[in-house]
Formats: structure tokens, sequence, C-alpha cells
């Protein structure tokens, strides 16, 4: 049994748990946090992603005493940071991921928002293929990743303040003219958005 | 009651006469809404099972089998027993009854009792202080083997008896054979101007949910043993718990938390439920297991492979006159939900497409592998592959353009099919006009150039079935409202949401029926203490079924209340609406009530208020043995096409985008219709191109993990595009059908077709690797003097002049 002081959602808190214990074992069998999700055991699913020192990191591949001295956030601490931030209510990652249909069963996607907010956090305008990308390391079994992507872009054009590109699903049920309109429209906010973020801090990659 | 008995024969889908604007005129359904339990699932604060911990909770672990097929000729546990921090083990021996979904096949024990059938089969359990301790003490019993010979190869099962992997199956190694005819196919093929006859393969896929099972017991001082599972269907393990514990059920209470992905693959009763039941009863102490990922590949019940033989005869105008199918389907060492399997494999087909004769002749066979069982599309995702593939065959020696065939075959709406089967509202045509506007497909099919192409396939799949697994005439579907003086309304529904959303649905359905705010409704599902009777989440029955029972039990309470209100206003019932929260007068604007003190009114004048509801499905299915399996109160209907590039230099076959027109009869919530249909391509697609669910002649599992066995990311997802076709169901809540299922089929063949468009090579055999691909190439380029480009070439050329013809 080892002696653990860890630093989760802006709490230091401290246990004890045997020395071969994952981050993700004394998160949710030591600390009571169960959000973080256990899908594999071995680092190929990414349900047990969570933020260190701002990172997303796979906590089953992580050694809890390793952990020591960073700082976690897991899927729980997310609205109270962002309240404690100033915010009001859920993240915008989570309230955009509710909104779009991104939550079937649910399980992956304490994991799938924190790799989007970390995303966010470093690129606040991510294209589709950047997306892609960030969230690759995330299995879905449920939605085909569509309305993953689609609750992404509307966490970011909410942040710019304009409509998003319409879904998938709702292009079918406008007119096309009006379709087309509104994808333009965001696609310019977005690039124009990228344009004035160039070589700024957000921009990191 | 019956869906029919309520809307009546009309499809009125409120409460007013056929026709009336205001059948329409919804304020909750059909509008994209968030889950009732979404935030919870964003927030990381819904509890699933295995995050649920009781105080001096133990920990379980199943020791299993590393022979693929042996007589267990002793086990002790001694040493197991002997360990500090062991509480108790169990093996077969304590739980000898058998048990199994259907009830003509029960054939799996709990643990092994004198036989292991697969490499995982589970030999014993231990629960222990944690689960290190627990997997210590599997790896010190002692299980002495005597090794039988493995079946691997479903053929060699069919033909030879011993050793038989049941000892009691009447037929050797046969878990389920089925004839039928209808027509007399042989003359029609006979009569035919094109036959095509061809072979066709499926190798086998598993569901992977990102959650492994997990369950949870307590035994109570008073006896009463609570379980809690990761399960789709509370009602099935809360009969086989009272079956294989010999308790009575009504000392057994099953409750399923969130579910984290089930697919089909959490429909059986499974091993660890009865484990942690009986190891708490044993240490009387909580316990709980949880499946590791290898673990949960093992307990399978995937999508059965199946060897595929079609013969399809129709005139030269395309017109089917025949089919003619023999299907051999490797089971796998239990007969799961098989007897079914076995059906569906042919009665399946029978739409979207008339078929004047049909015949089909299906054999599923034990092996000694996980054992399959039903997985999305159950049954029907195979043979539905090798039809929509030979019929593209067909088109192909017509040179008619594939859609095209599908149009002039279809079925029809309210229409009875050869095998029996009613069909009442079909949305296929619009499906086909759906993607075909969209793809883009009378411009782009054979215009992509070489190596690029679209290929297009249909579906039709069931909305439950009136073949209830256990004969019963009681409803498969049951629902209770309460309602409390906040003005809060709770269902109570047995029905598994397992992320479909049906609680959601529950909370639509009676939001719009009483006219409140959906969050003034909250939902109750799935636990058998509190909840009346649903047969669970399978054969895409849920929204169909608990929703017609949704709203039978929001009628009566709304008649209820209107009766109240109208005697308190001293007006007619038909002036009083509920409507946004509140009650008001259809004459008298100025005359409103909050919902709140409708409800009082309503209390007072008759007692306690709540209301049950229930549905059945009518009569249905064909005259004959087997003729009410796959008959369904309505069918869905589906149609993609998928755009494929081939690299010919590594084989390798990228989807670069899939349009899928879904007939759901009425979407109650697009946007999780859409989501139903999105997350249907991604998983068969997935199927053709990267999955199999492999094992080896040894009978071992050849890559137990989420790395080897090749789910797709989302940088391997093509664009998907839904398109949502509504027919409006007569017998559906407001029309409503299913979308979690049918949506997956056509994906398979579509591709298949696409690949042909592509580099002219038809690939039969699933799934499409590299490798295959670039044999049929290499073949292609053999097989005649025209190299694979020229037969690509003359291949397009057909295309056009196919287009040319009509």
């Amino acid at each position: 049994m080892r002696p653990l002081r860890l630093t989760v959602n802006g709490d230091t808190l401290e246990t004890a748990a045997p020395a071969h214990w994952t981050l993700l074992e004394v998160l949710r069998y030591r600390l009571g946090l169960t959000g973080s999700k256990q899908g594999c055991d071995k680092g190929d699913c990414g349900a047990c992603t969570v933020l260190v020192d701002g990172r997303p990191q796979l906590a089953c591949l992580t050694l809890a005493a390793l952990a020591e001295g960073h700082a976690i956030t897991t899927i729980e601490g997310l609205m109270p940071l962002h309240v404690a931030a100033g915010g009001d209510g859920p993240d915008p990652v989570q309230g955009a991921f509710d909104r779009c249909g991104a939550l079937q069963c649910g399980f992956c996607q304490p994991g799938m928002m924190l790799s989007a907010r970390a995303l966010l956090n470093r690129n606040p305008c991510p294209t589709r293929g950047e997306i892609r990308e960030a969230l690759s390391g995330n299995l879905c079994r449920c939605t085909g990743y569509t309305q993953i992507f689609e609750a992404v872009e509307l966490a970011v054009a909410e942040s710019l303040g304009v409509a998003p590109a319409p879904r998938a699903w709702e292009e079918q049920r406008m007119k096309p003219a009006e379709a087309q309109e509104q994808a333009r429209r965001a696609a310019a906010a977005l690039a124009a958005a990228r344009e004035r973020n160039d070589g700024g801090p957000g921009a990191r990659s | 009651m019956a869906a029919r008995d309520q809307h009546g024969p009309g499809a009125p889908f409120g409460a007013e006469q056929p026709g009336d604007k205001r059948n329409t005129d919804f304020r909750v359904v059909g509008k994209p809404r968030q889950k009732v339990d979404g935030l919870a699932k964003a927030t990381g604060a819904l509890q699933y099972a295995d995050d649920i911990a009781l105080p001096g909770m133990l920990h379980a672990k199943t020791l299993r089998s590393p022979h693929a097929h042996a007589r267990i000729v002793r086990v002790d546990c001694a040493r197991a027993l002997a360990l500090p921090g062991v509480h108790a083990v169990v093996t077969g021996a304590e739980m000898p009854i058998k048990f199994g979904v259907i009830p003509w096949t029960q054939d799996e024990n709990a643990l092994a009792v004198d036989r292991v059938r697969f490499i995982g089969d589970p030999v014993a359990a231990v629960a222990a202080v944690d689960e290190d301790t627990a997997n210590a003490a599997c790896r010190l019993i002692e299980v002495e083997y005597e090794l039988l010979h493995a079946f691997s190869d479903p053929r060699e099962a069919l033909t030879r008896a011993e050793p038989a992997i049941h000892a009691d199956n009447k037929h050797g190694n046969v878990s389920k054979h089925v004839h039928l005819s209808f027509g007399d196919v042989d003359a029609e093929i006979a009569r035919a101007d094109v036959v095509v006859e061809d072979e066709y393969e499926f190798h086998g896929t598993t569901h992977a949910p990102i959650e492994p099972h997990c369950a949870v017991a307590t035994y109570a001082a008073d006896g009463l043993l609570t379980v809690w599972s990761s399960t789709q269907i509370t009602h099935y393990v809360h009969r086989a718990l009272a079956r294989v514990l010999e308790l009575p059920p009504q000392r057994i209470r099953v409750i399923q938390p969130a579910l984290g992905g089930a697919f089909g693959g959490k429909s059986d009763p499974f091993s660890l439920e009865f484990c942690v039941a009986k190891l708490a009863m044993k240490t009387r102490r909580p316990v709980k297991m949880l499946y590791t990922r290898e673990e949960v590949f093992y307990c399978h019940r995937g999508r059965h492979p199946m060897q595929l033989a079609y013969k399809t005869g129709a005139t030269k105008d395309g017109r089917v006159l025949g089919v003619d199918a023999r299907i051999l389907i490797d089971g796998g060492s239990y007969s799961s939900f098989g007897l079914v399997t076995t059906y569906y494999a042919g009665q399946l087909l029978t739409g979207p497409y008339a078929f004047p004769s049909y015949r089909f002749d299906s054999t599923r066979v034990f092996t000694n592998k996980p054992p399959c069982g039903p997985k999305r599309g159950h049954g029907s995702v195979q043979p539905r592959f090798a039809f929509e593939v030979q019929l593209d065959q067909v088109a192909e020696k017509l040179a008619l353009d594939p859609i095209e065939i599908r149009r002039r075959n279809f079925v029809g709406e309210h229409v009875t099919t050869v095998n029996g089967q009613r069909i009442t509202s079909n949305g296929f045509l619009q499906c086909l006009d759906e993607v075909e506007r969209a793809s883009g497909w009378k411009a782009r099919r054979g215009q992509l150039g070489y190596g690029r192409g679209l290929g297009v396939a249909g579906s039709m799949y069931i909305s439950g079935t009136n073949y209830p697994v256990y004969p019963n005439e009681m409803p498969q579907a049951g629902v209770q409202l309460k309602v409390d003086r906040s003005g809060l309304v709770t269902v109570f529904t047995g029905g598994n949401d397992i992320g479909q959303g049906s609680n959601s649905v529950a909370a639509y359905l009676v939001a719009e029926e009483l006219g409140l705010e959906v969050s003034d409704v909250r939902v109750v599902a799935a636990d058998t203490d509190l909840c009346p009777v649903d047969l669970g989440a399978y054969s895409s029955r849920v929204t169909f079924m608990v929703g017609n029972a949704t709203i039978d039990a929001a009628r009566k309470l709304r008649r209820q209340v209107v009766k109240a209100v109208a005697e308190a206003w001293k007006c007619a019932e038909r002036r009083v609406r509920l409507i946004e929260g509140r009650c008001i007068d259809l004459e008298d604007p100025q005359r409103s009530l909050p919902m709140r003190e409708a409800f009082h009114i309503a209390e007072a004048r008759f007692d306690t208020l709540g209301a049950t509801g229930s549905y059945n499905t009518p009569k249905l299915g064909g005259d004959y043995r087997g003729g009410t399996i796959g008959a369904s109160p309505a069918y869905s209907f589906t149609a993609h096409v998928a755009e494929v590039t081939v690299d010919v230099e590594t084989g390798r076959i990228t989807c670069d985008k899939v349009w899928v027109a879904h007939d759901c009869g009425r979407a109650l919530n697009p946007m999780l219709v859409a989501g139903q249909m999105e997350g249907s391509v991604y998983m068969g697609l997935a199927e053709a191109l990267l999955e199999n669910h492999e094992v080896n002649r040894f009978g071992l599992h050849s890559g137990p993990n989420l790395l080897d066995y090749r789910i797709p990311t989302s940088v391997d997802t093509p664009e998907l595009a839904a398109l949502i076709v509504e027919s409006l169901d007569p017998e559906g809540p407001y029309g409503a059908k299913e979308a979690g299922e049918g949506p997956l089929h056509p994906i398979l063949p579509a591709l298949s077709n696409a690949v042909y468009d592509a580099v002219g090579i038809r690939l039969k055999k699933l799934p499409f690797t590299p490798g295959k691909v670039l044999a049929a190439l290499r073949a292609a380029r053999a097989g005649g003097t025209e190299r694979a480009t020229d037969a690509a070439s003359a291949h397009s050329a057909a295309a056009r002049a196919a287009k040319g013809a009509h």
C-alpha cells in the first residue's frame, strides 16, 4: 500500500493504494470519481482519458504514483471549473454534446469530451479534420462519430457567436440554398477566426 | 391493448379524426430534443454497473477453460479457498440447472458442470477482498480435463455427430434446421430469362460495446437477492436467476443501471449474473464481477458466420421470380437465440422486394467456439448481404440500373409477403429516391473513373416481433404512470434504455399526450421491483411497443384529468385541452389552469392519480410452423448508396461517403433517429472492411482486444449523410417504427457493389481485406485477355449502356 497525494479537479486529496494501481483505479475505486470509465484497461479505447496538466492522458496506463504533483482534471471537474471561472452550468463542450445527440450510451464520452476540451484549449477553432485527428484515440461504438464532430463544431461556433453549419441530418430538411448559406457563413467565421488566431496563443498545436 | 384497437385502422396519430390537421400538430414529438439523461451522461454523474460500490463489497473473478472441448474430470478448489482474502468459490456443480433465453434450447450452465465447450467457457468463480486476490485464487484451482475432439469447421459439425458438443441434443451437432418453401420455386426459376447462382460468406463479428459486462449482487438478511447488471433484458435475467438459483422470483430484484452499449451483446443471461448472486448468497456480502475486455470477447454472442448459396431467377425486365437459398450457420458452442437466428436467416428476406416464390434451407450447427447470438440486425444482415449482391449480378446481366431493378421489384404497401408477413407502411421507394438524389447517382455512377465507384443496396427489418420468447398471453410491454401533486409525472417502464434513448422517448410521449414540458416527466426504468414487465431491448421493439404502451397509459390519465376539469368548469370535455403545461378551455381563452392545479382537481375527483398502459401485437404471421418468427407489427425500410475508392496497388478500400435513407415511420426525435442511422452504418461498414471475430483452428480467439479487433476510430469513419423518410405507420406510436437495426443492413452489400463499380471485381466473401481485393484483381487480370482496367472500362461501358436503356 502506497500513500498518494493527488491534485484532482483543484483539490488535493490523500489516499493510499497498492503501488501497482493505475490512476484510473485510484480515481474510480479510491476517490469515488467514477466518471472516468474503464473500457479495455490497456490503452486501446480512450474511455479513461483525463487531463494531466491540461493534456489528455490515458488514466489506465498511468501509474497513480506518477500522477502525483500534476494537476488532474476528470469529467466531474469540468462543470465546477467552468462555473468557478464565471461560466453558467456545464462546460460548453458538455452542453454541445448533449444538444447534438452525441451522448448515446455515454460510456466513452467522458474521455471524448476531455479530449475535445483539450483540443479547444490549444486550438479554439479547429477544422473538421483537426477534430477527427484529436478524437482518434477515443473509440465510440454508438454514434459513428458524426454527432460528436457536430457537437465540437457547435461549441466552436457558439464561442464565435455564429450558427454552426447544418448538421448532416438537418440538410435534407432545409432548403438547399439555405443550408449552403448557413454552411458558408459558418465556414467564413471559422476561417476568419483562424486567421485572427494565427500566431496567437490559441494556435499552438 | 393492441395499437390497432388504440389508434383505429385509419392512422389517426393524435386524438382527432383521421386527416385532422391537429393530428400532426405536435408540441414535443418530431423535434430535435436533448435526452432526459443527456446532461447526467455529459457530466459523468450517471451510474453504470461498475460505478456501484457497496460497503464490504467483495470482488469476483472467473476461471475459464483453456481447452476448446474437454470433459471435466475433477475440480479441486481447496488451495484457492485456503488463500488469505478468499471468501468463497463456486463451481458448476452448485448450479447444475441449465438456462437459455429460448425455453426449448436451454443448454447453458452458469459454470461448466461436466464439460467445457470453448476456450473461455467459465468453470469456477472466486469472491475475494480484491481482484488481485481473486485472480490469484483462480490460478490455484486445479481442474483436470480429458480432451475431446474440437469442432472448428461448421461443415464438419454438420456431418460428424461424435463427439456431440451437447450430449442431449437430438440431432448430433446440428443446433437447428429450418426448411421452408413458398410457391413453386423450381418452376419459377425454370421459366426465368436470367438465373444467377453464387456463393457468399460472412465471417463473424462481435458487438464490442465500450462498457464491459458487469454485475453486482447483494443478498439481504431477509433473503432478498438484488442484482444490478449491465443487461439489455432485465426480465429474462430475472427469470433465469430464479430458475438456476431455485429462488422464488418475488425474492429477486434485478436492476439495470445505465448501460454502456449493448447492440445485442447483453441480451442473454451471462455467467457473471449467476456467479455474483451465488457468491453473495454464500458470503452474505455484496459481490461484484467486472469482465475484462478479453472476457467480453469470449462471451461474444456476436453475428454468426454464415456460408450462403443463393440462386435467383428473374424475367428479362428484371422482375424476380424465385429465390432459392441454402445457409449454413456456425453457431459456436451454445444455442443462445440460435433457434430464432436460423429462422430469421430466411424469414426476413421477403421485403422490400416481392418474391413470387421463395425457398430457404437454413442449418445452424454447434462448433467449439465462443457462442454466437443476436447482434444488431439479428440473423438477417448476412442473407441480406448475399441477396443484395446477387441482385446487382442480375441487374448486370440484364444491363439494368441497380436502383431501377430495386424499384421494379418493390413489394408495396399494405401487402402480405410470400411467407405470410404483413407489411403495413413502406417508404422504400422514397428511400431509393433520396439516396439516388443525394448521391448524384444518375450523373456519377460508372462515371467516377477507374478506382472509384458507387453502390446501392436496400433492406427491411422488424419493429419487434409478435413472438415472445416464452409463450404467454400477457402484454409484451407495460407502463405505469404516477402523478405527483407537484405536477411531476413519473413513468415506470420495464423497457431497457441501452443508449438508444428509450427513456427519453417515453418522456416525450407522456409530455406530448399530457401537454407537459419534458422536464416535468421523469422515467424510472428496468427495475423489476418497481416497473411493469417489458420484454427488453431487442428486436428493435422498444420504441414501437413501449411507445404504444406509454401512449395508452397517458391517454387514460388524460381522460381522467379532462373529465374532472370539465366537471369543475361545467363544460363539455371536448373544450378541455392539455397543452404547454396548462389546461385550457378551447372556447374561452380566459379560462385556464396550470397542469398542477388540473392534477389536483383530478386527484380530488378520482382519488390517487395514475394509469397503466400496455401493448400487445395483433395476431400476425403465416399459418405454418415458424410462421410467427419474424412476423412484426411494422417493418422499417432502408436504402444506402456507398462511395468507395479502391487503391489497386495496396488493395485497400476506402469508403468516402455513405448516404443512408431510412423509413422510420415517424421520427419522434429526428436527432436520435439520425444517431441510430449513423451508428448503424458505421458498425456495418466496419464489419465489411475492418472487423473479424476470428477464432483459429485450435479454438483460440485471434485477438481479443480493441487493438487487434479493429473497431473504427474517428479517422476511419466516412462522411455519413442521414436521410430520414417518414411513412407514418398506422400502428406505430404516432406512426413510428424502428431505427436502431434496419439501417445497418445495406452497407455491406452496397460496399461490394460500389467496389464492382470502381474496379470491376465482385467481392462475395466478407471481410473485404486488401489481400482479397488484390487476389480478385489478379484473377480478373488473369481471367481473360482483358486487363483489369479494360474489364473495368468494359464494365463502365455496360453501365453507360444501361443508363441509356431507360
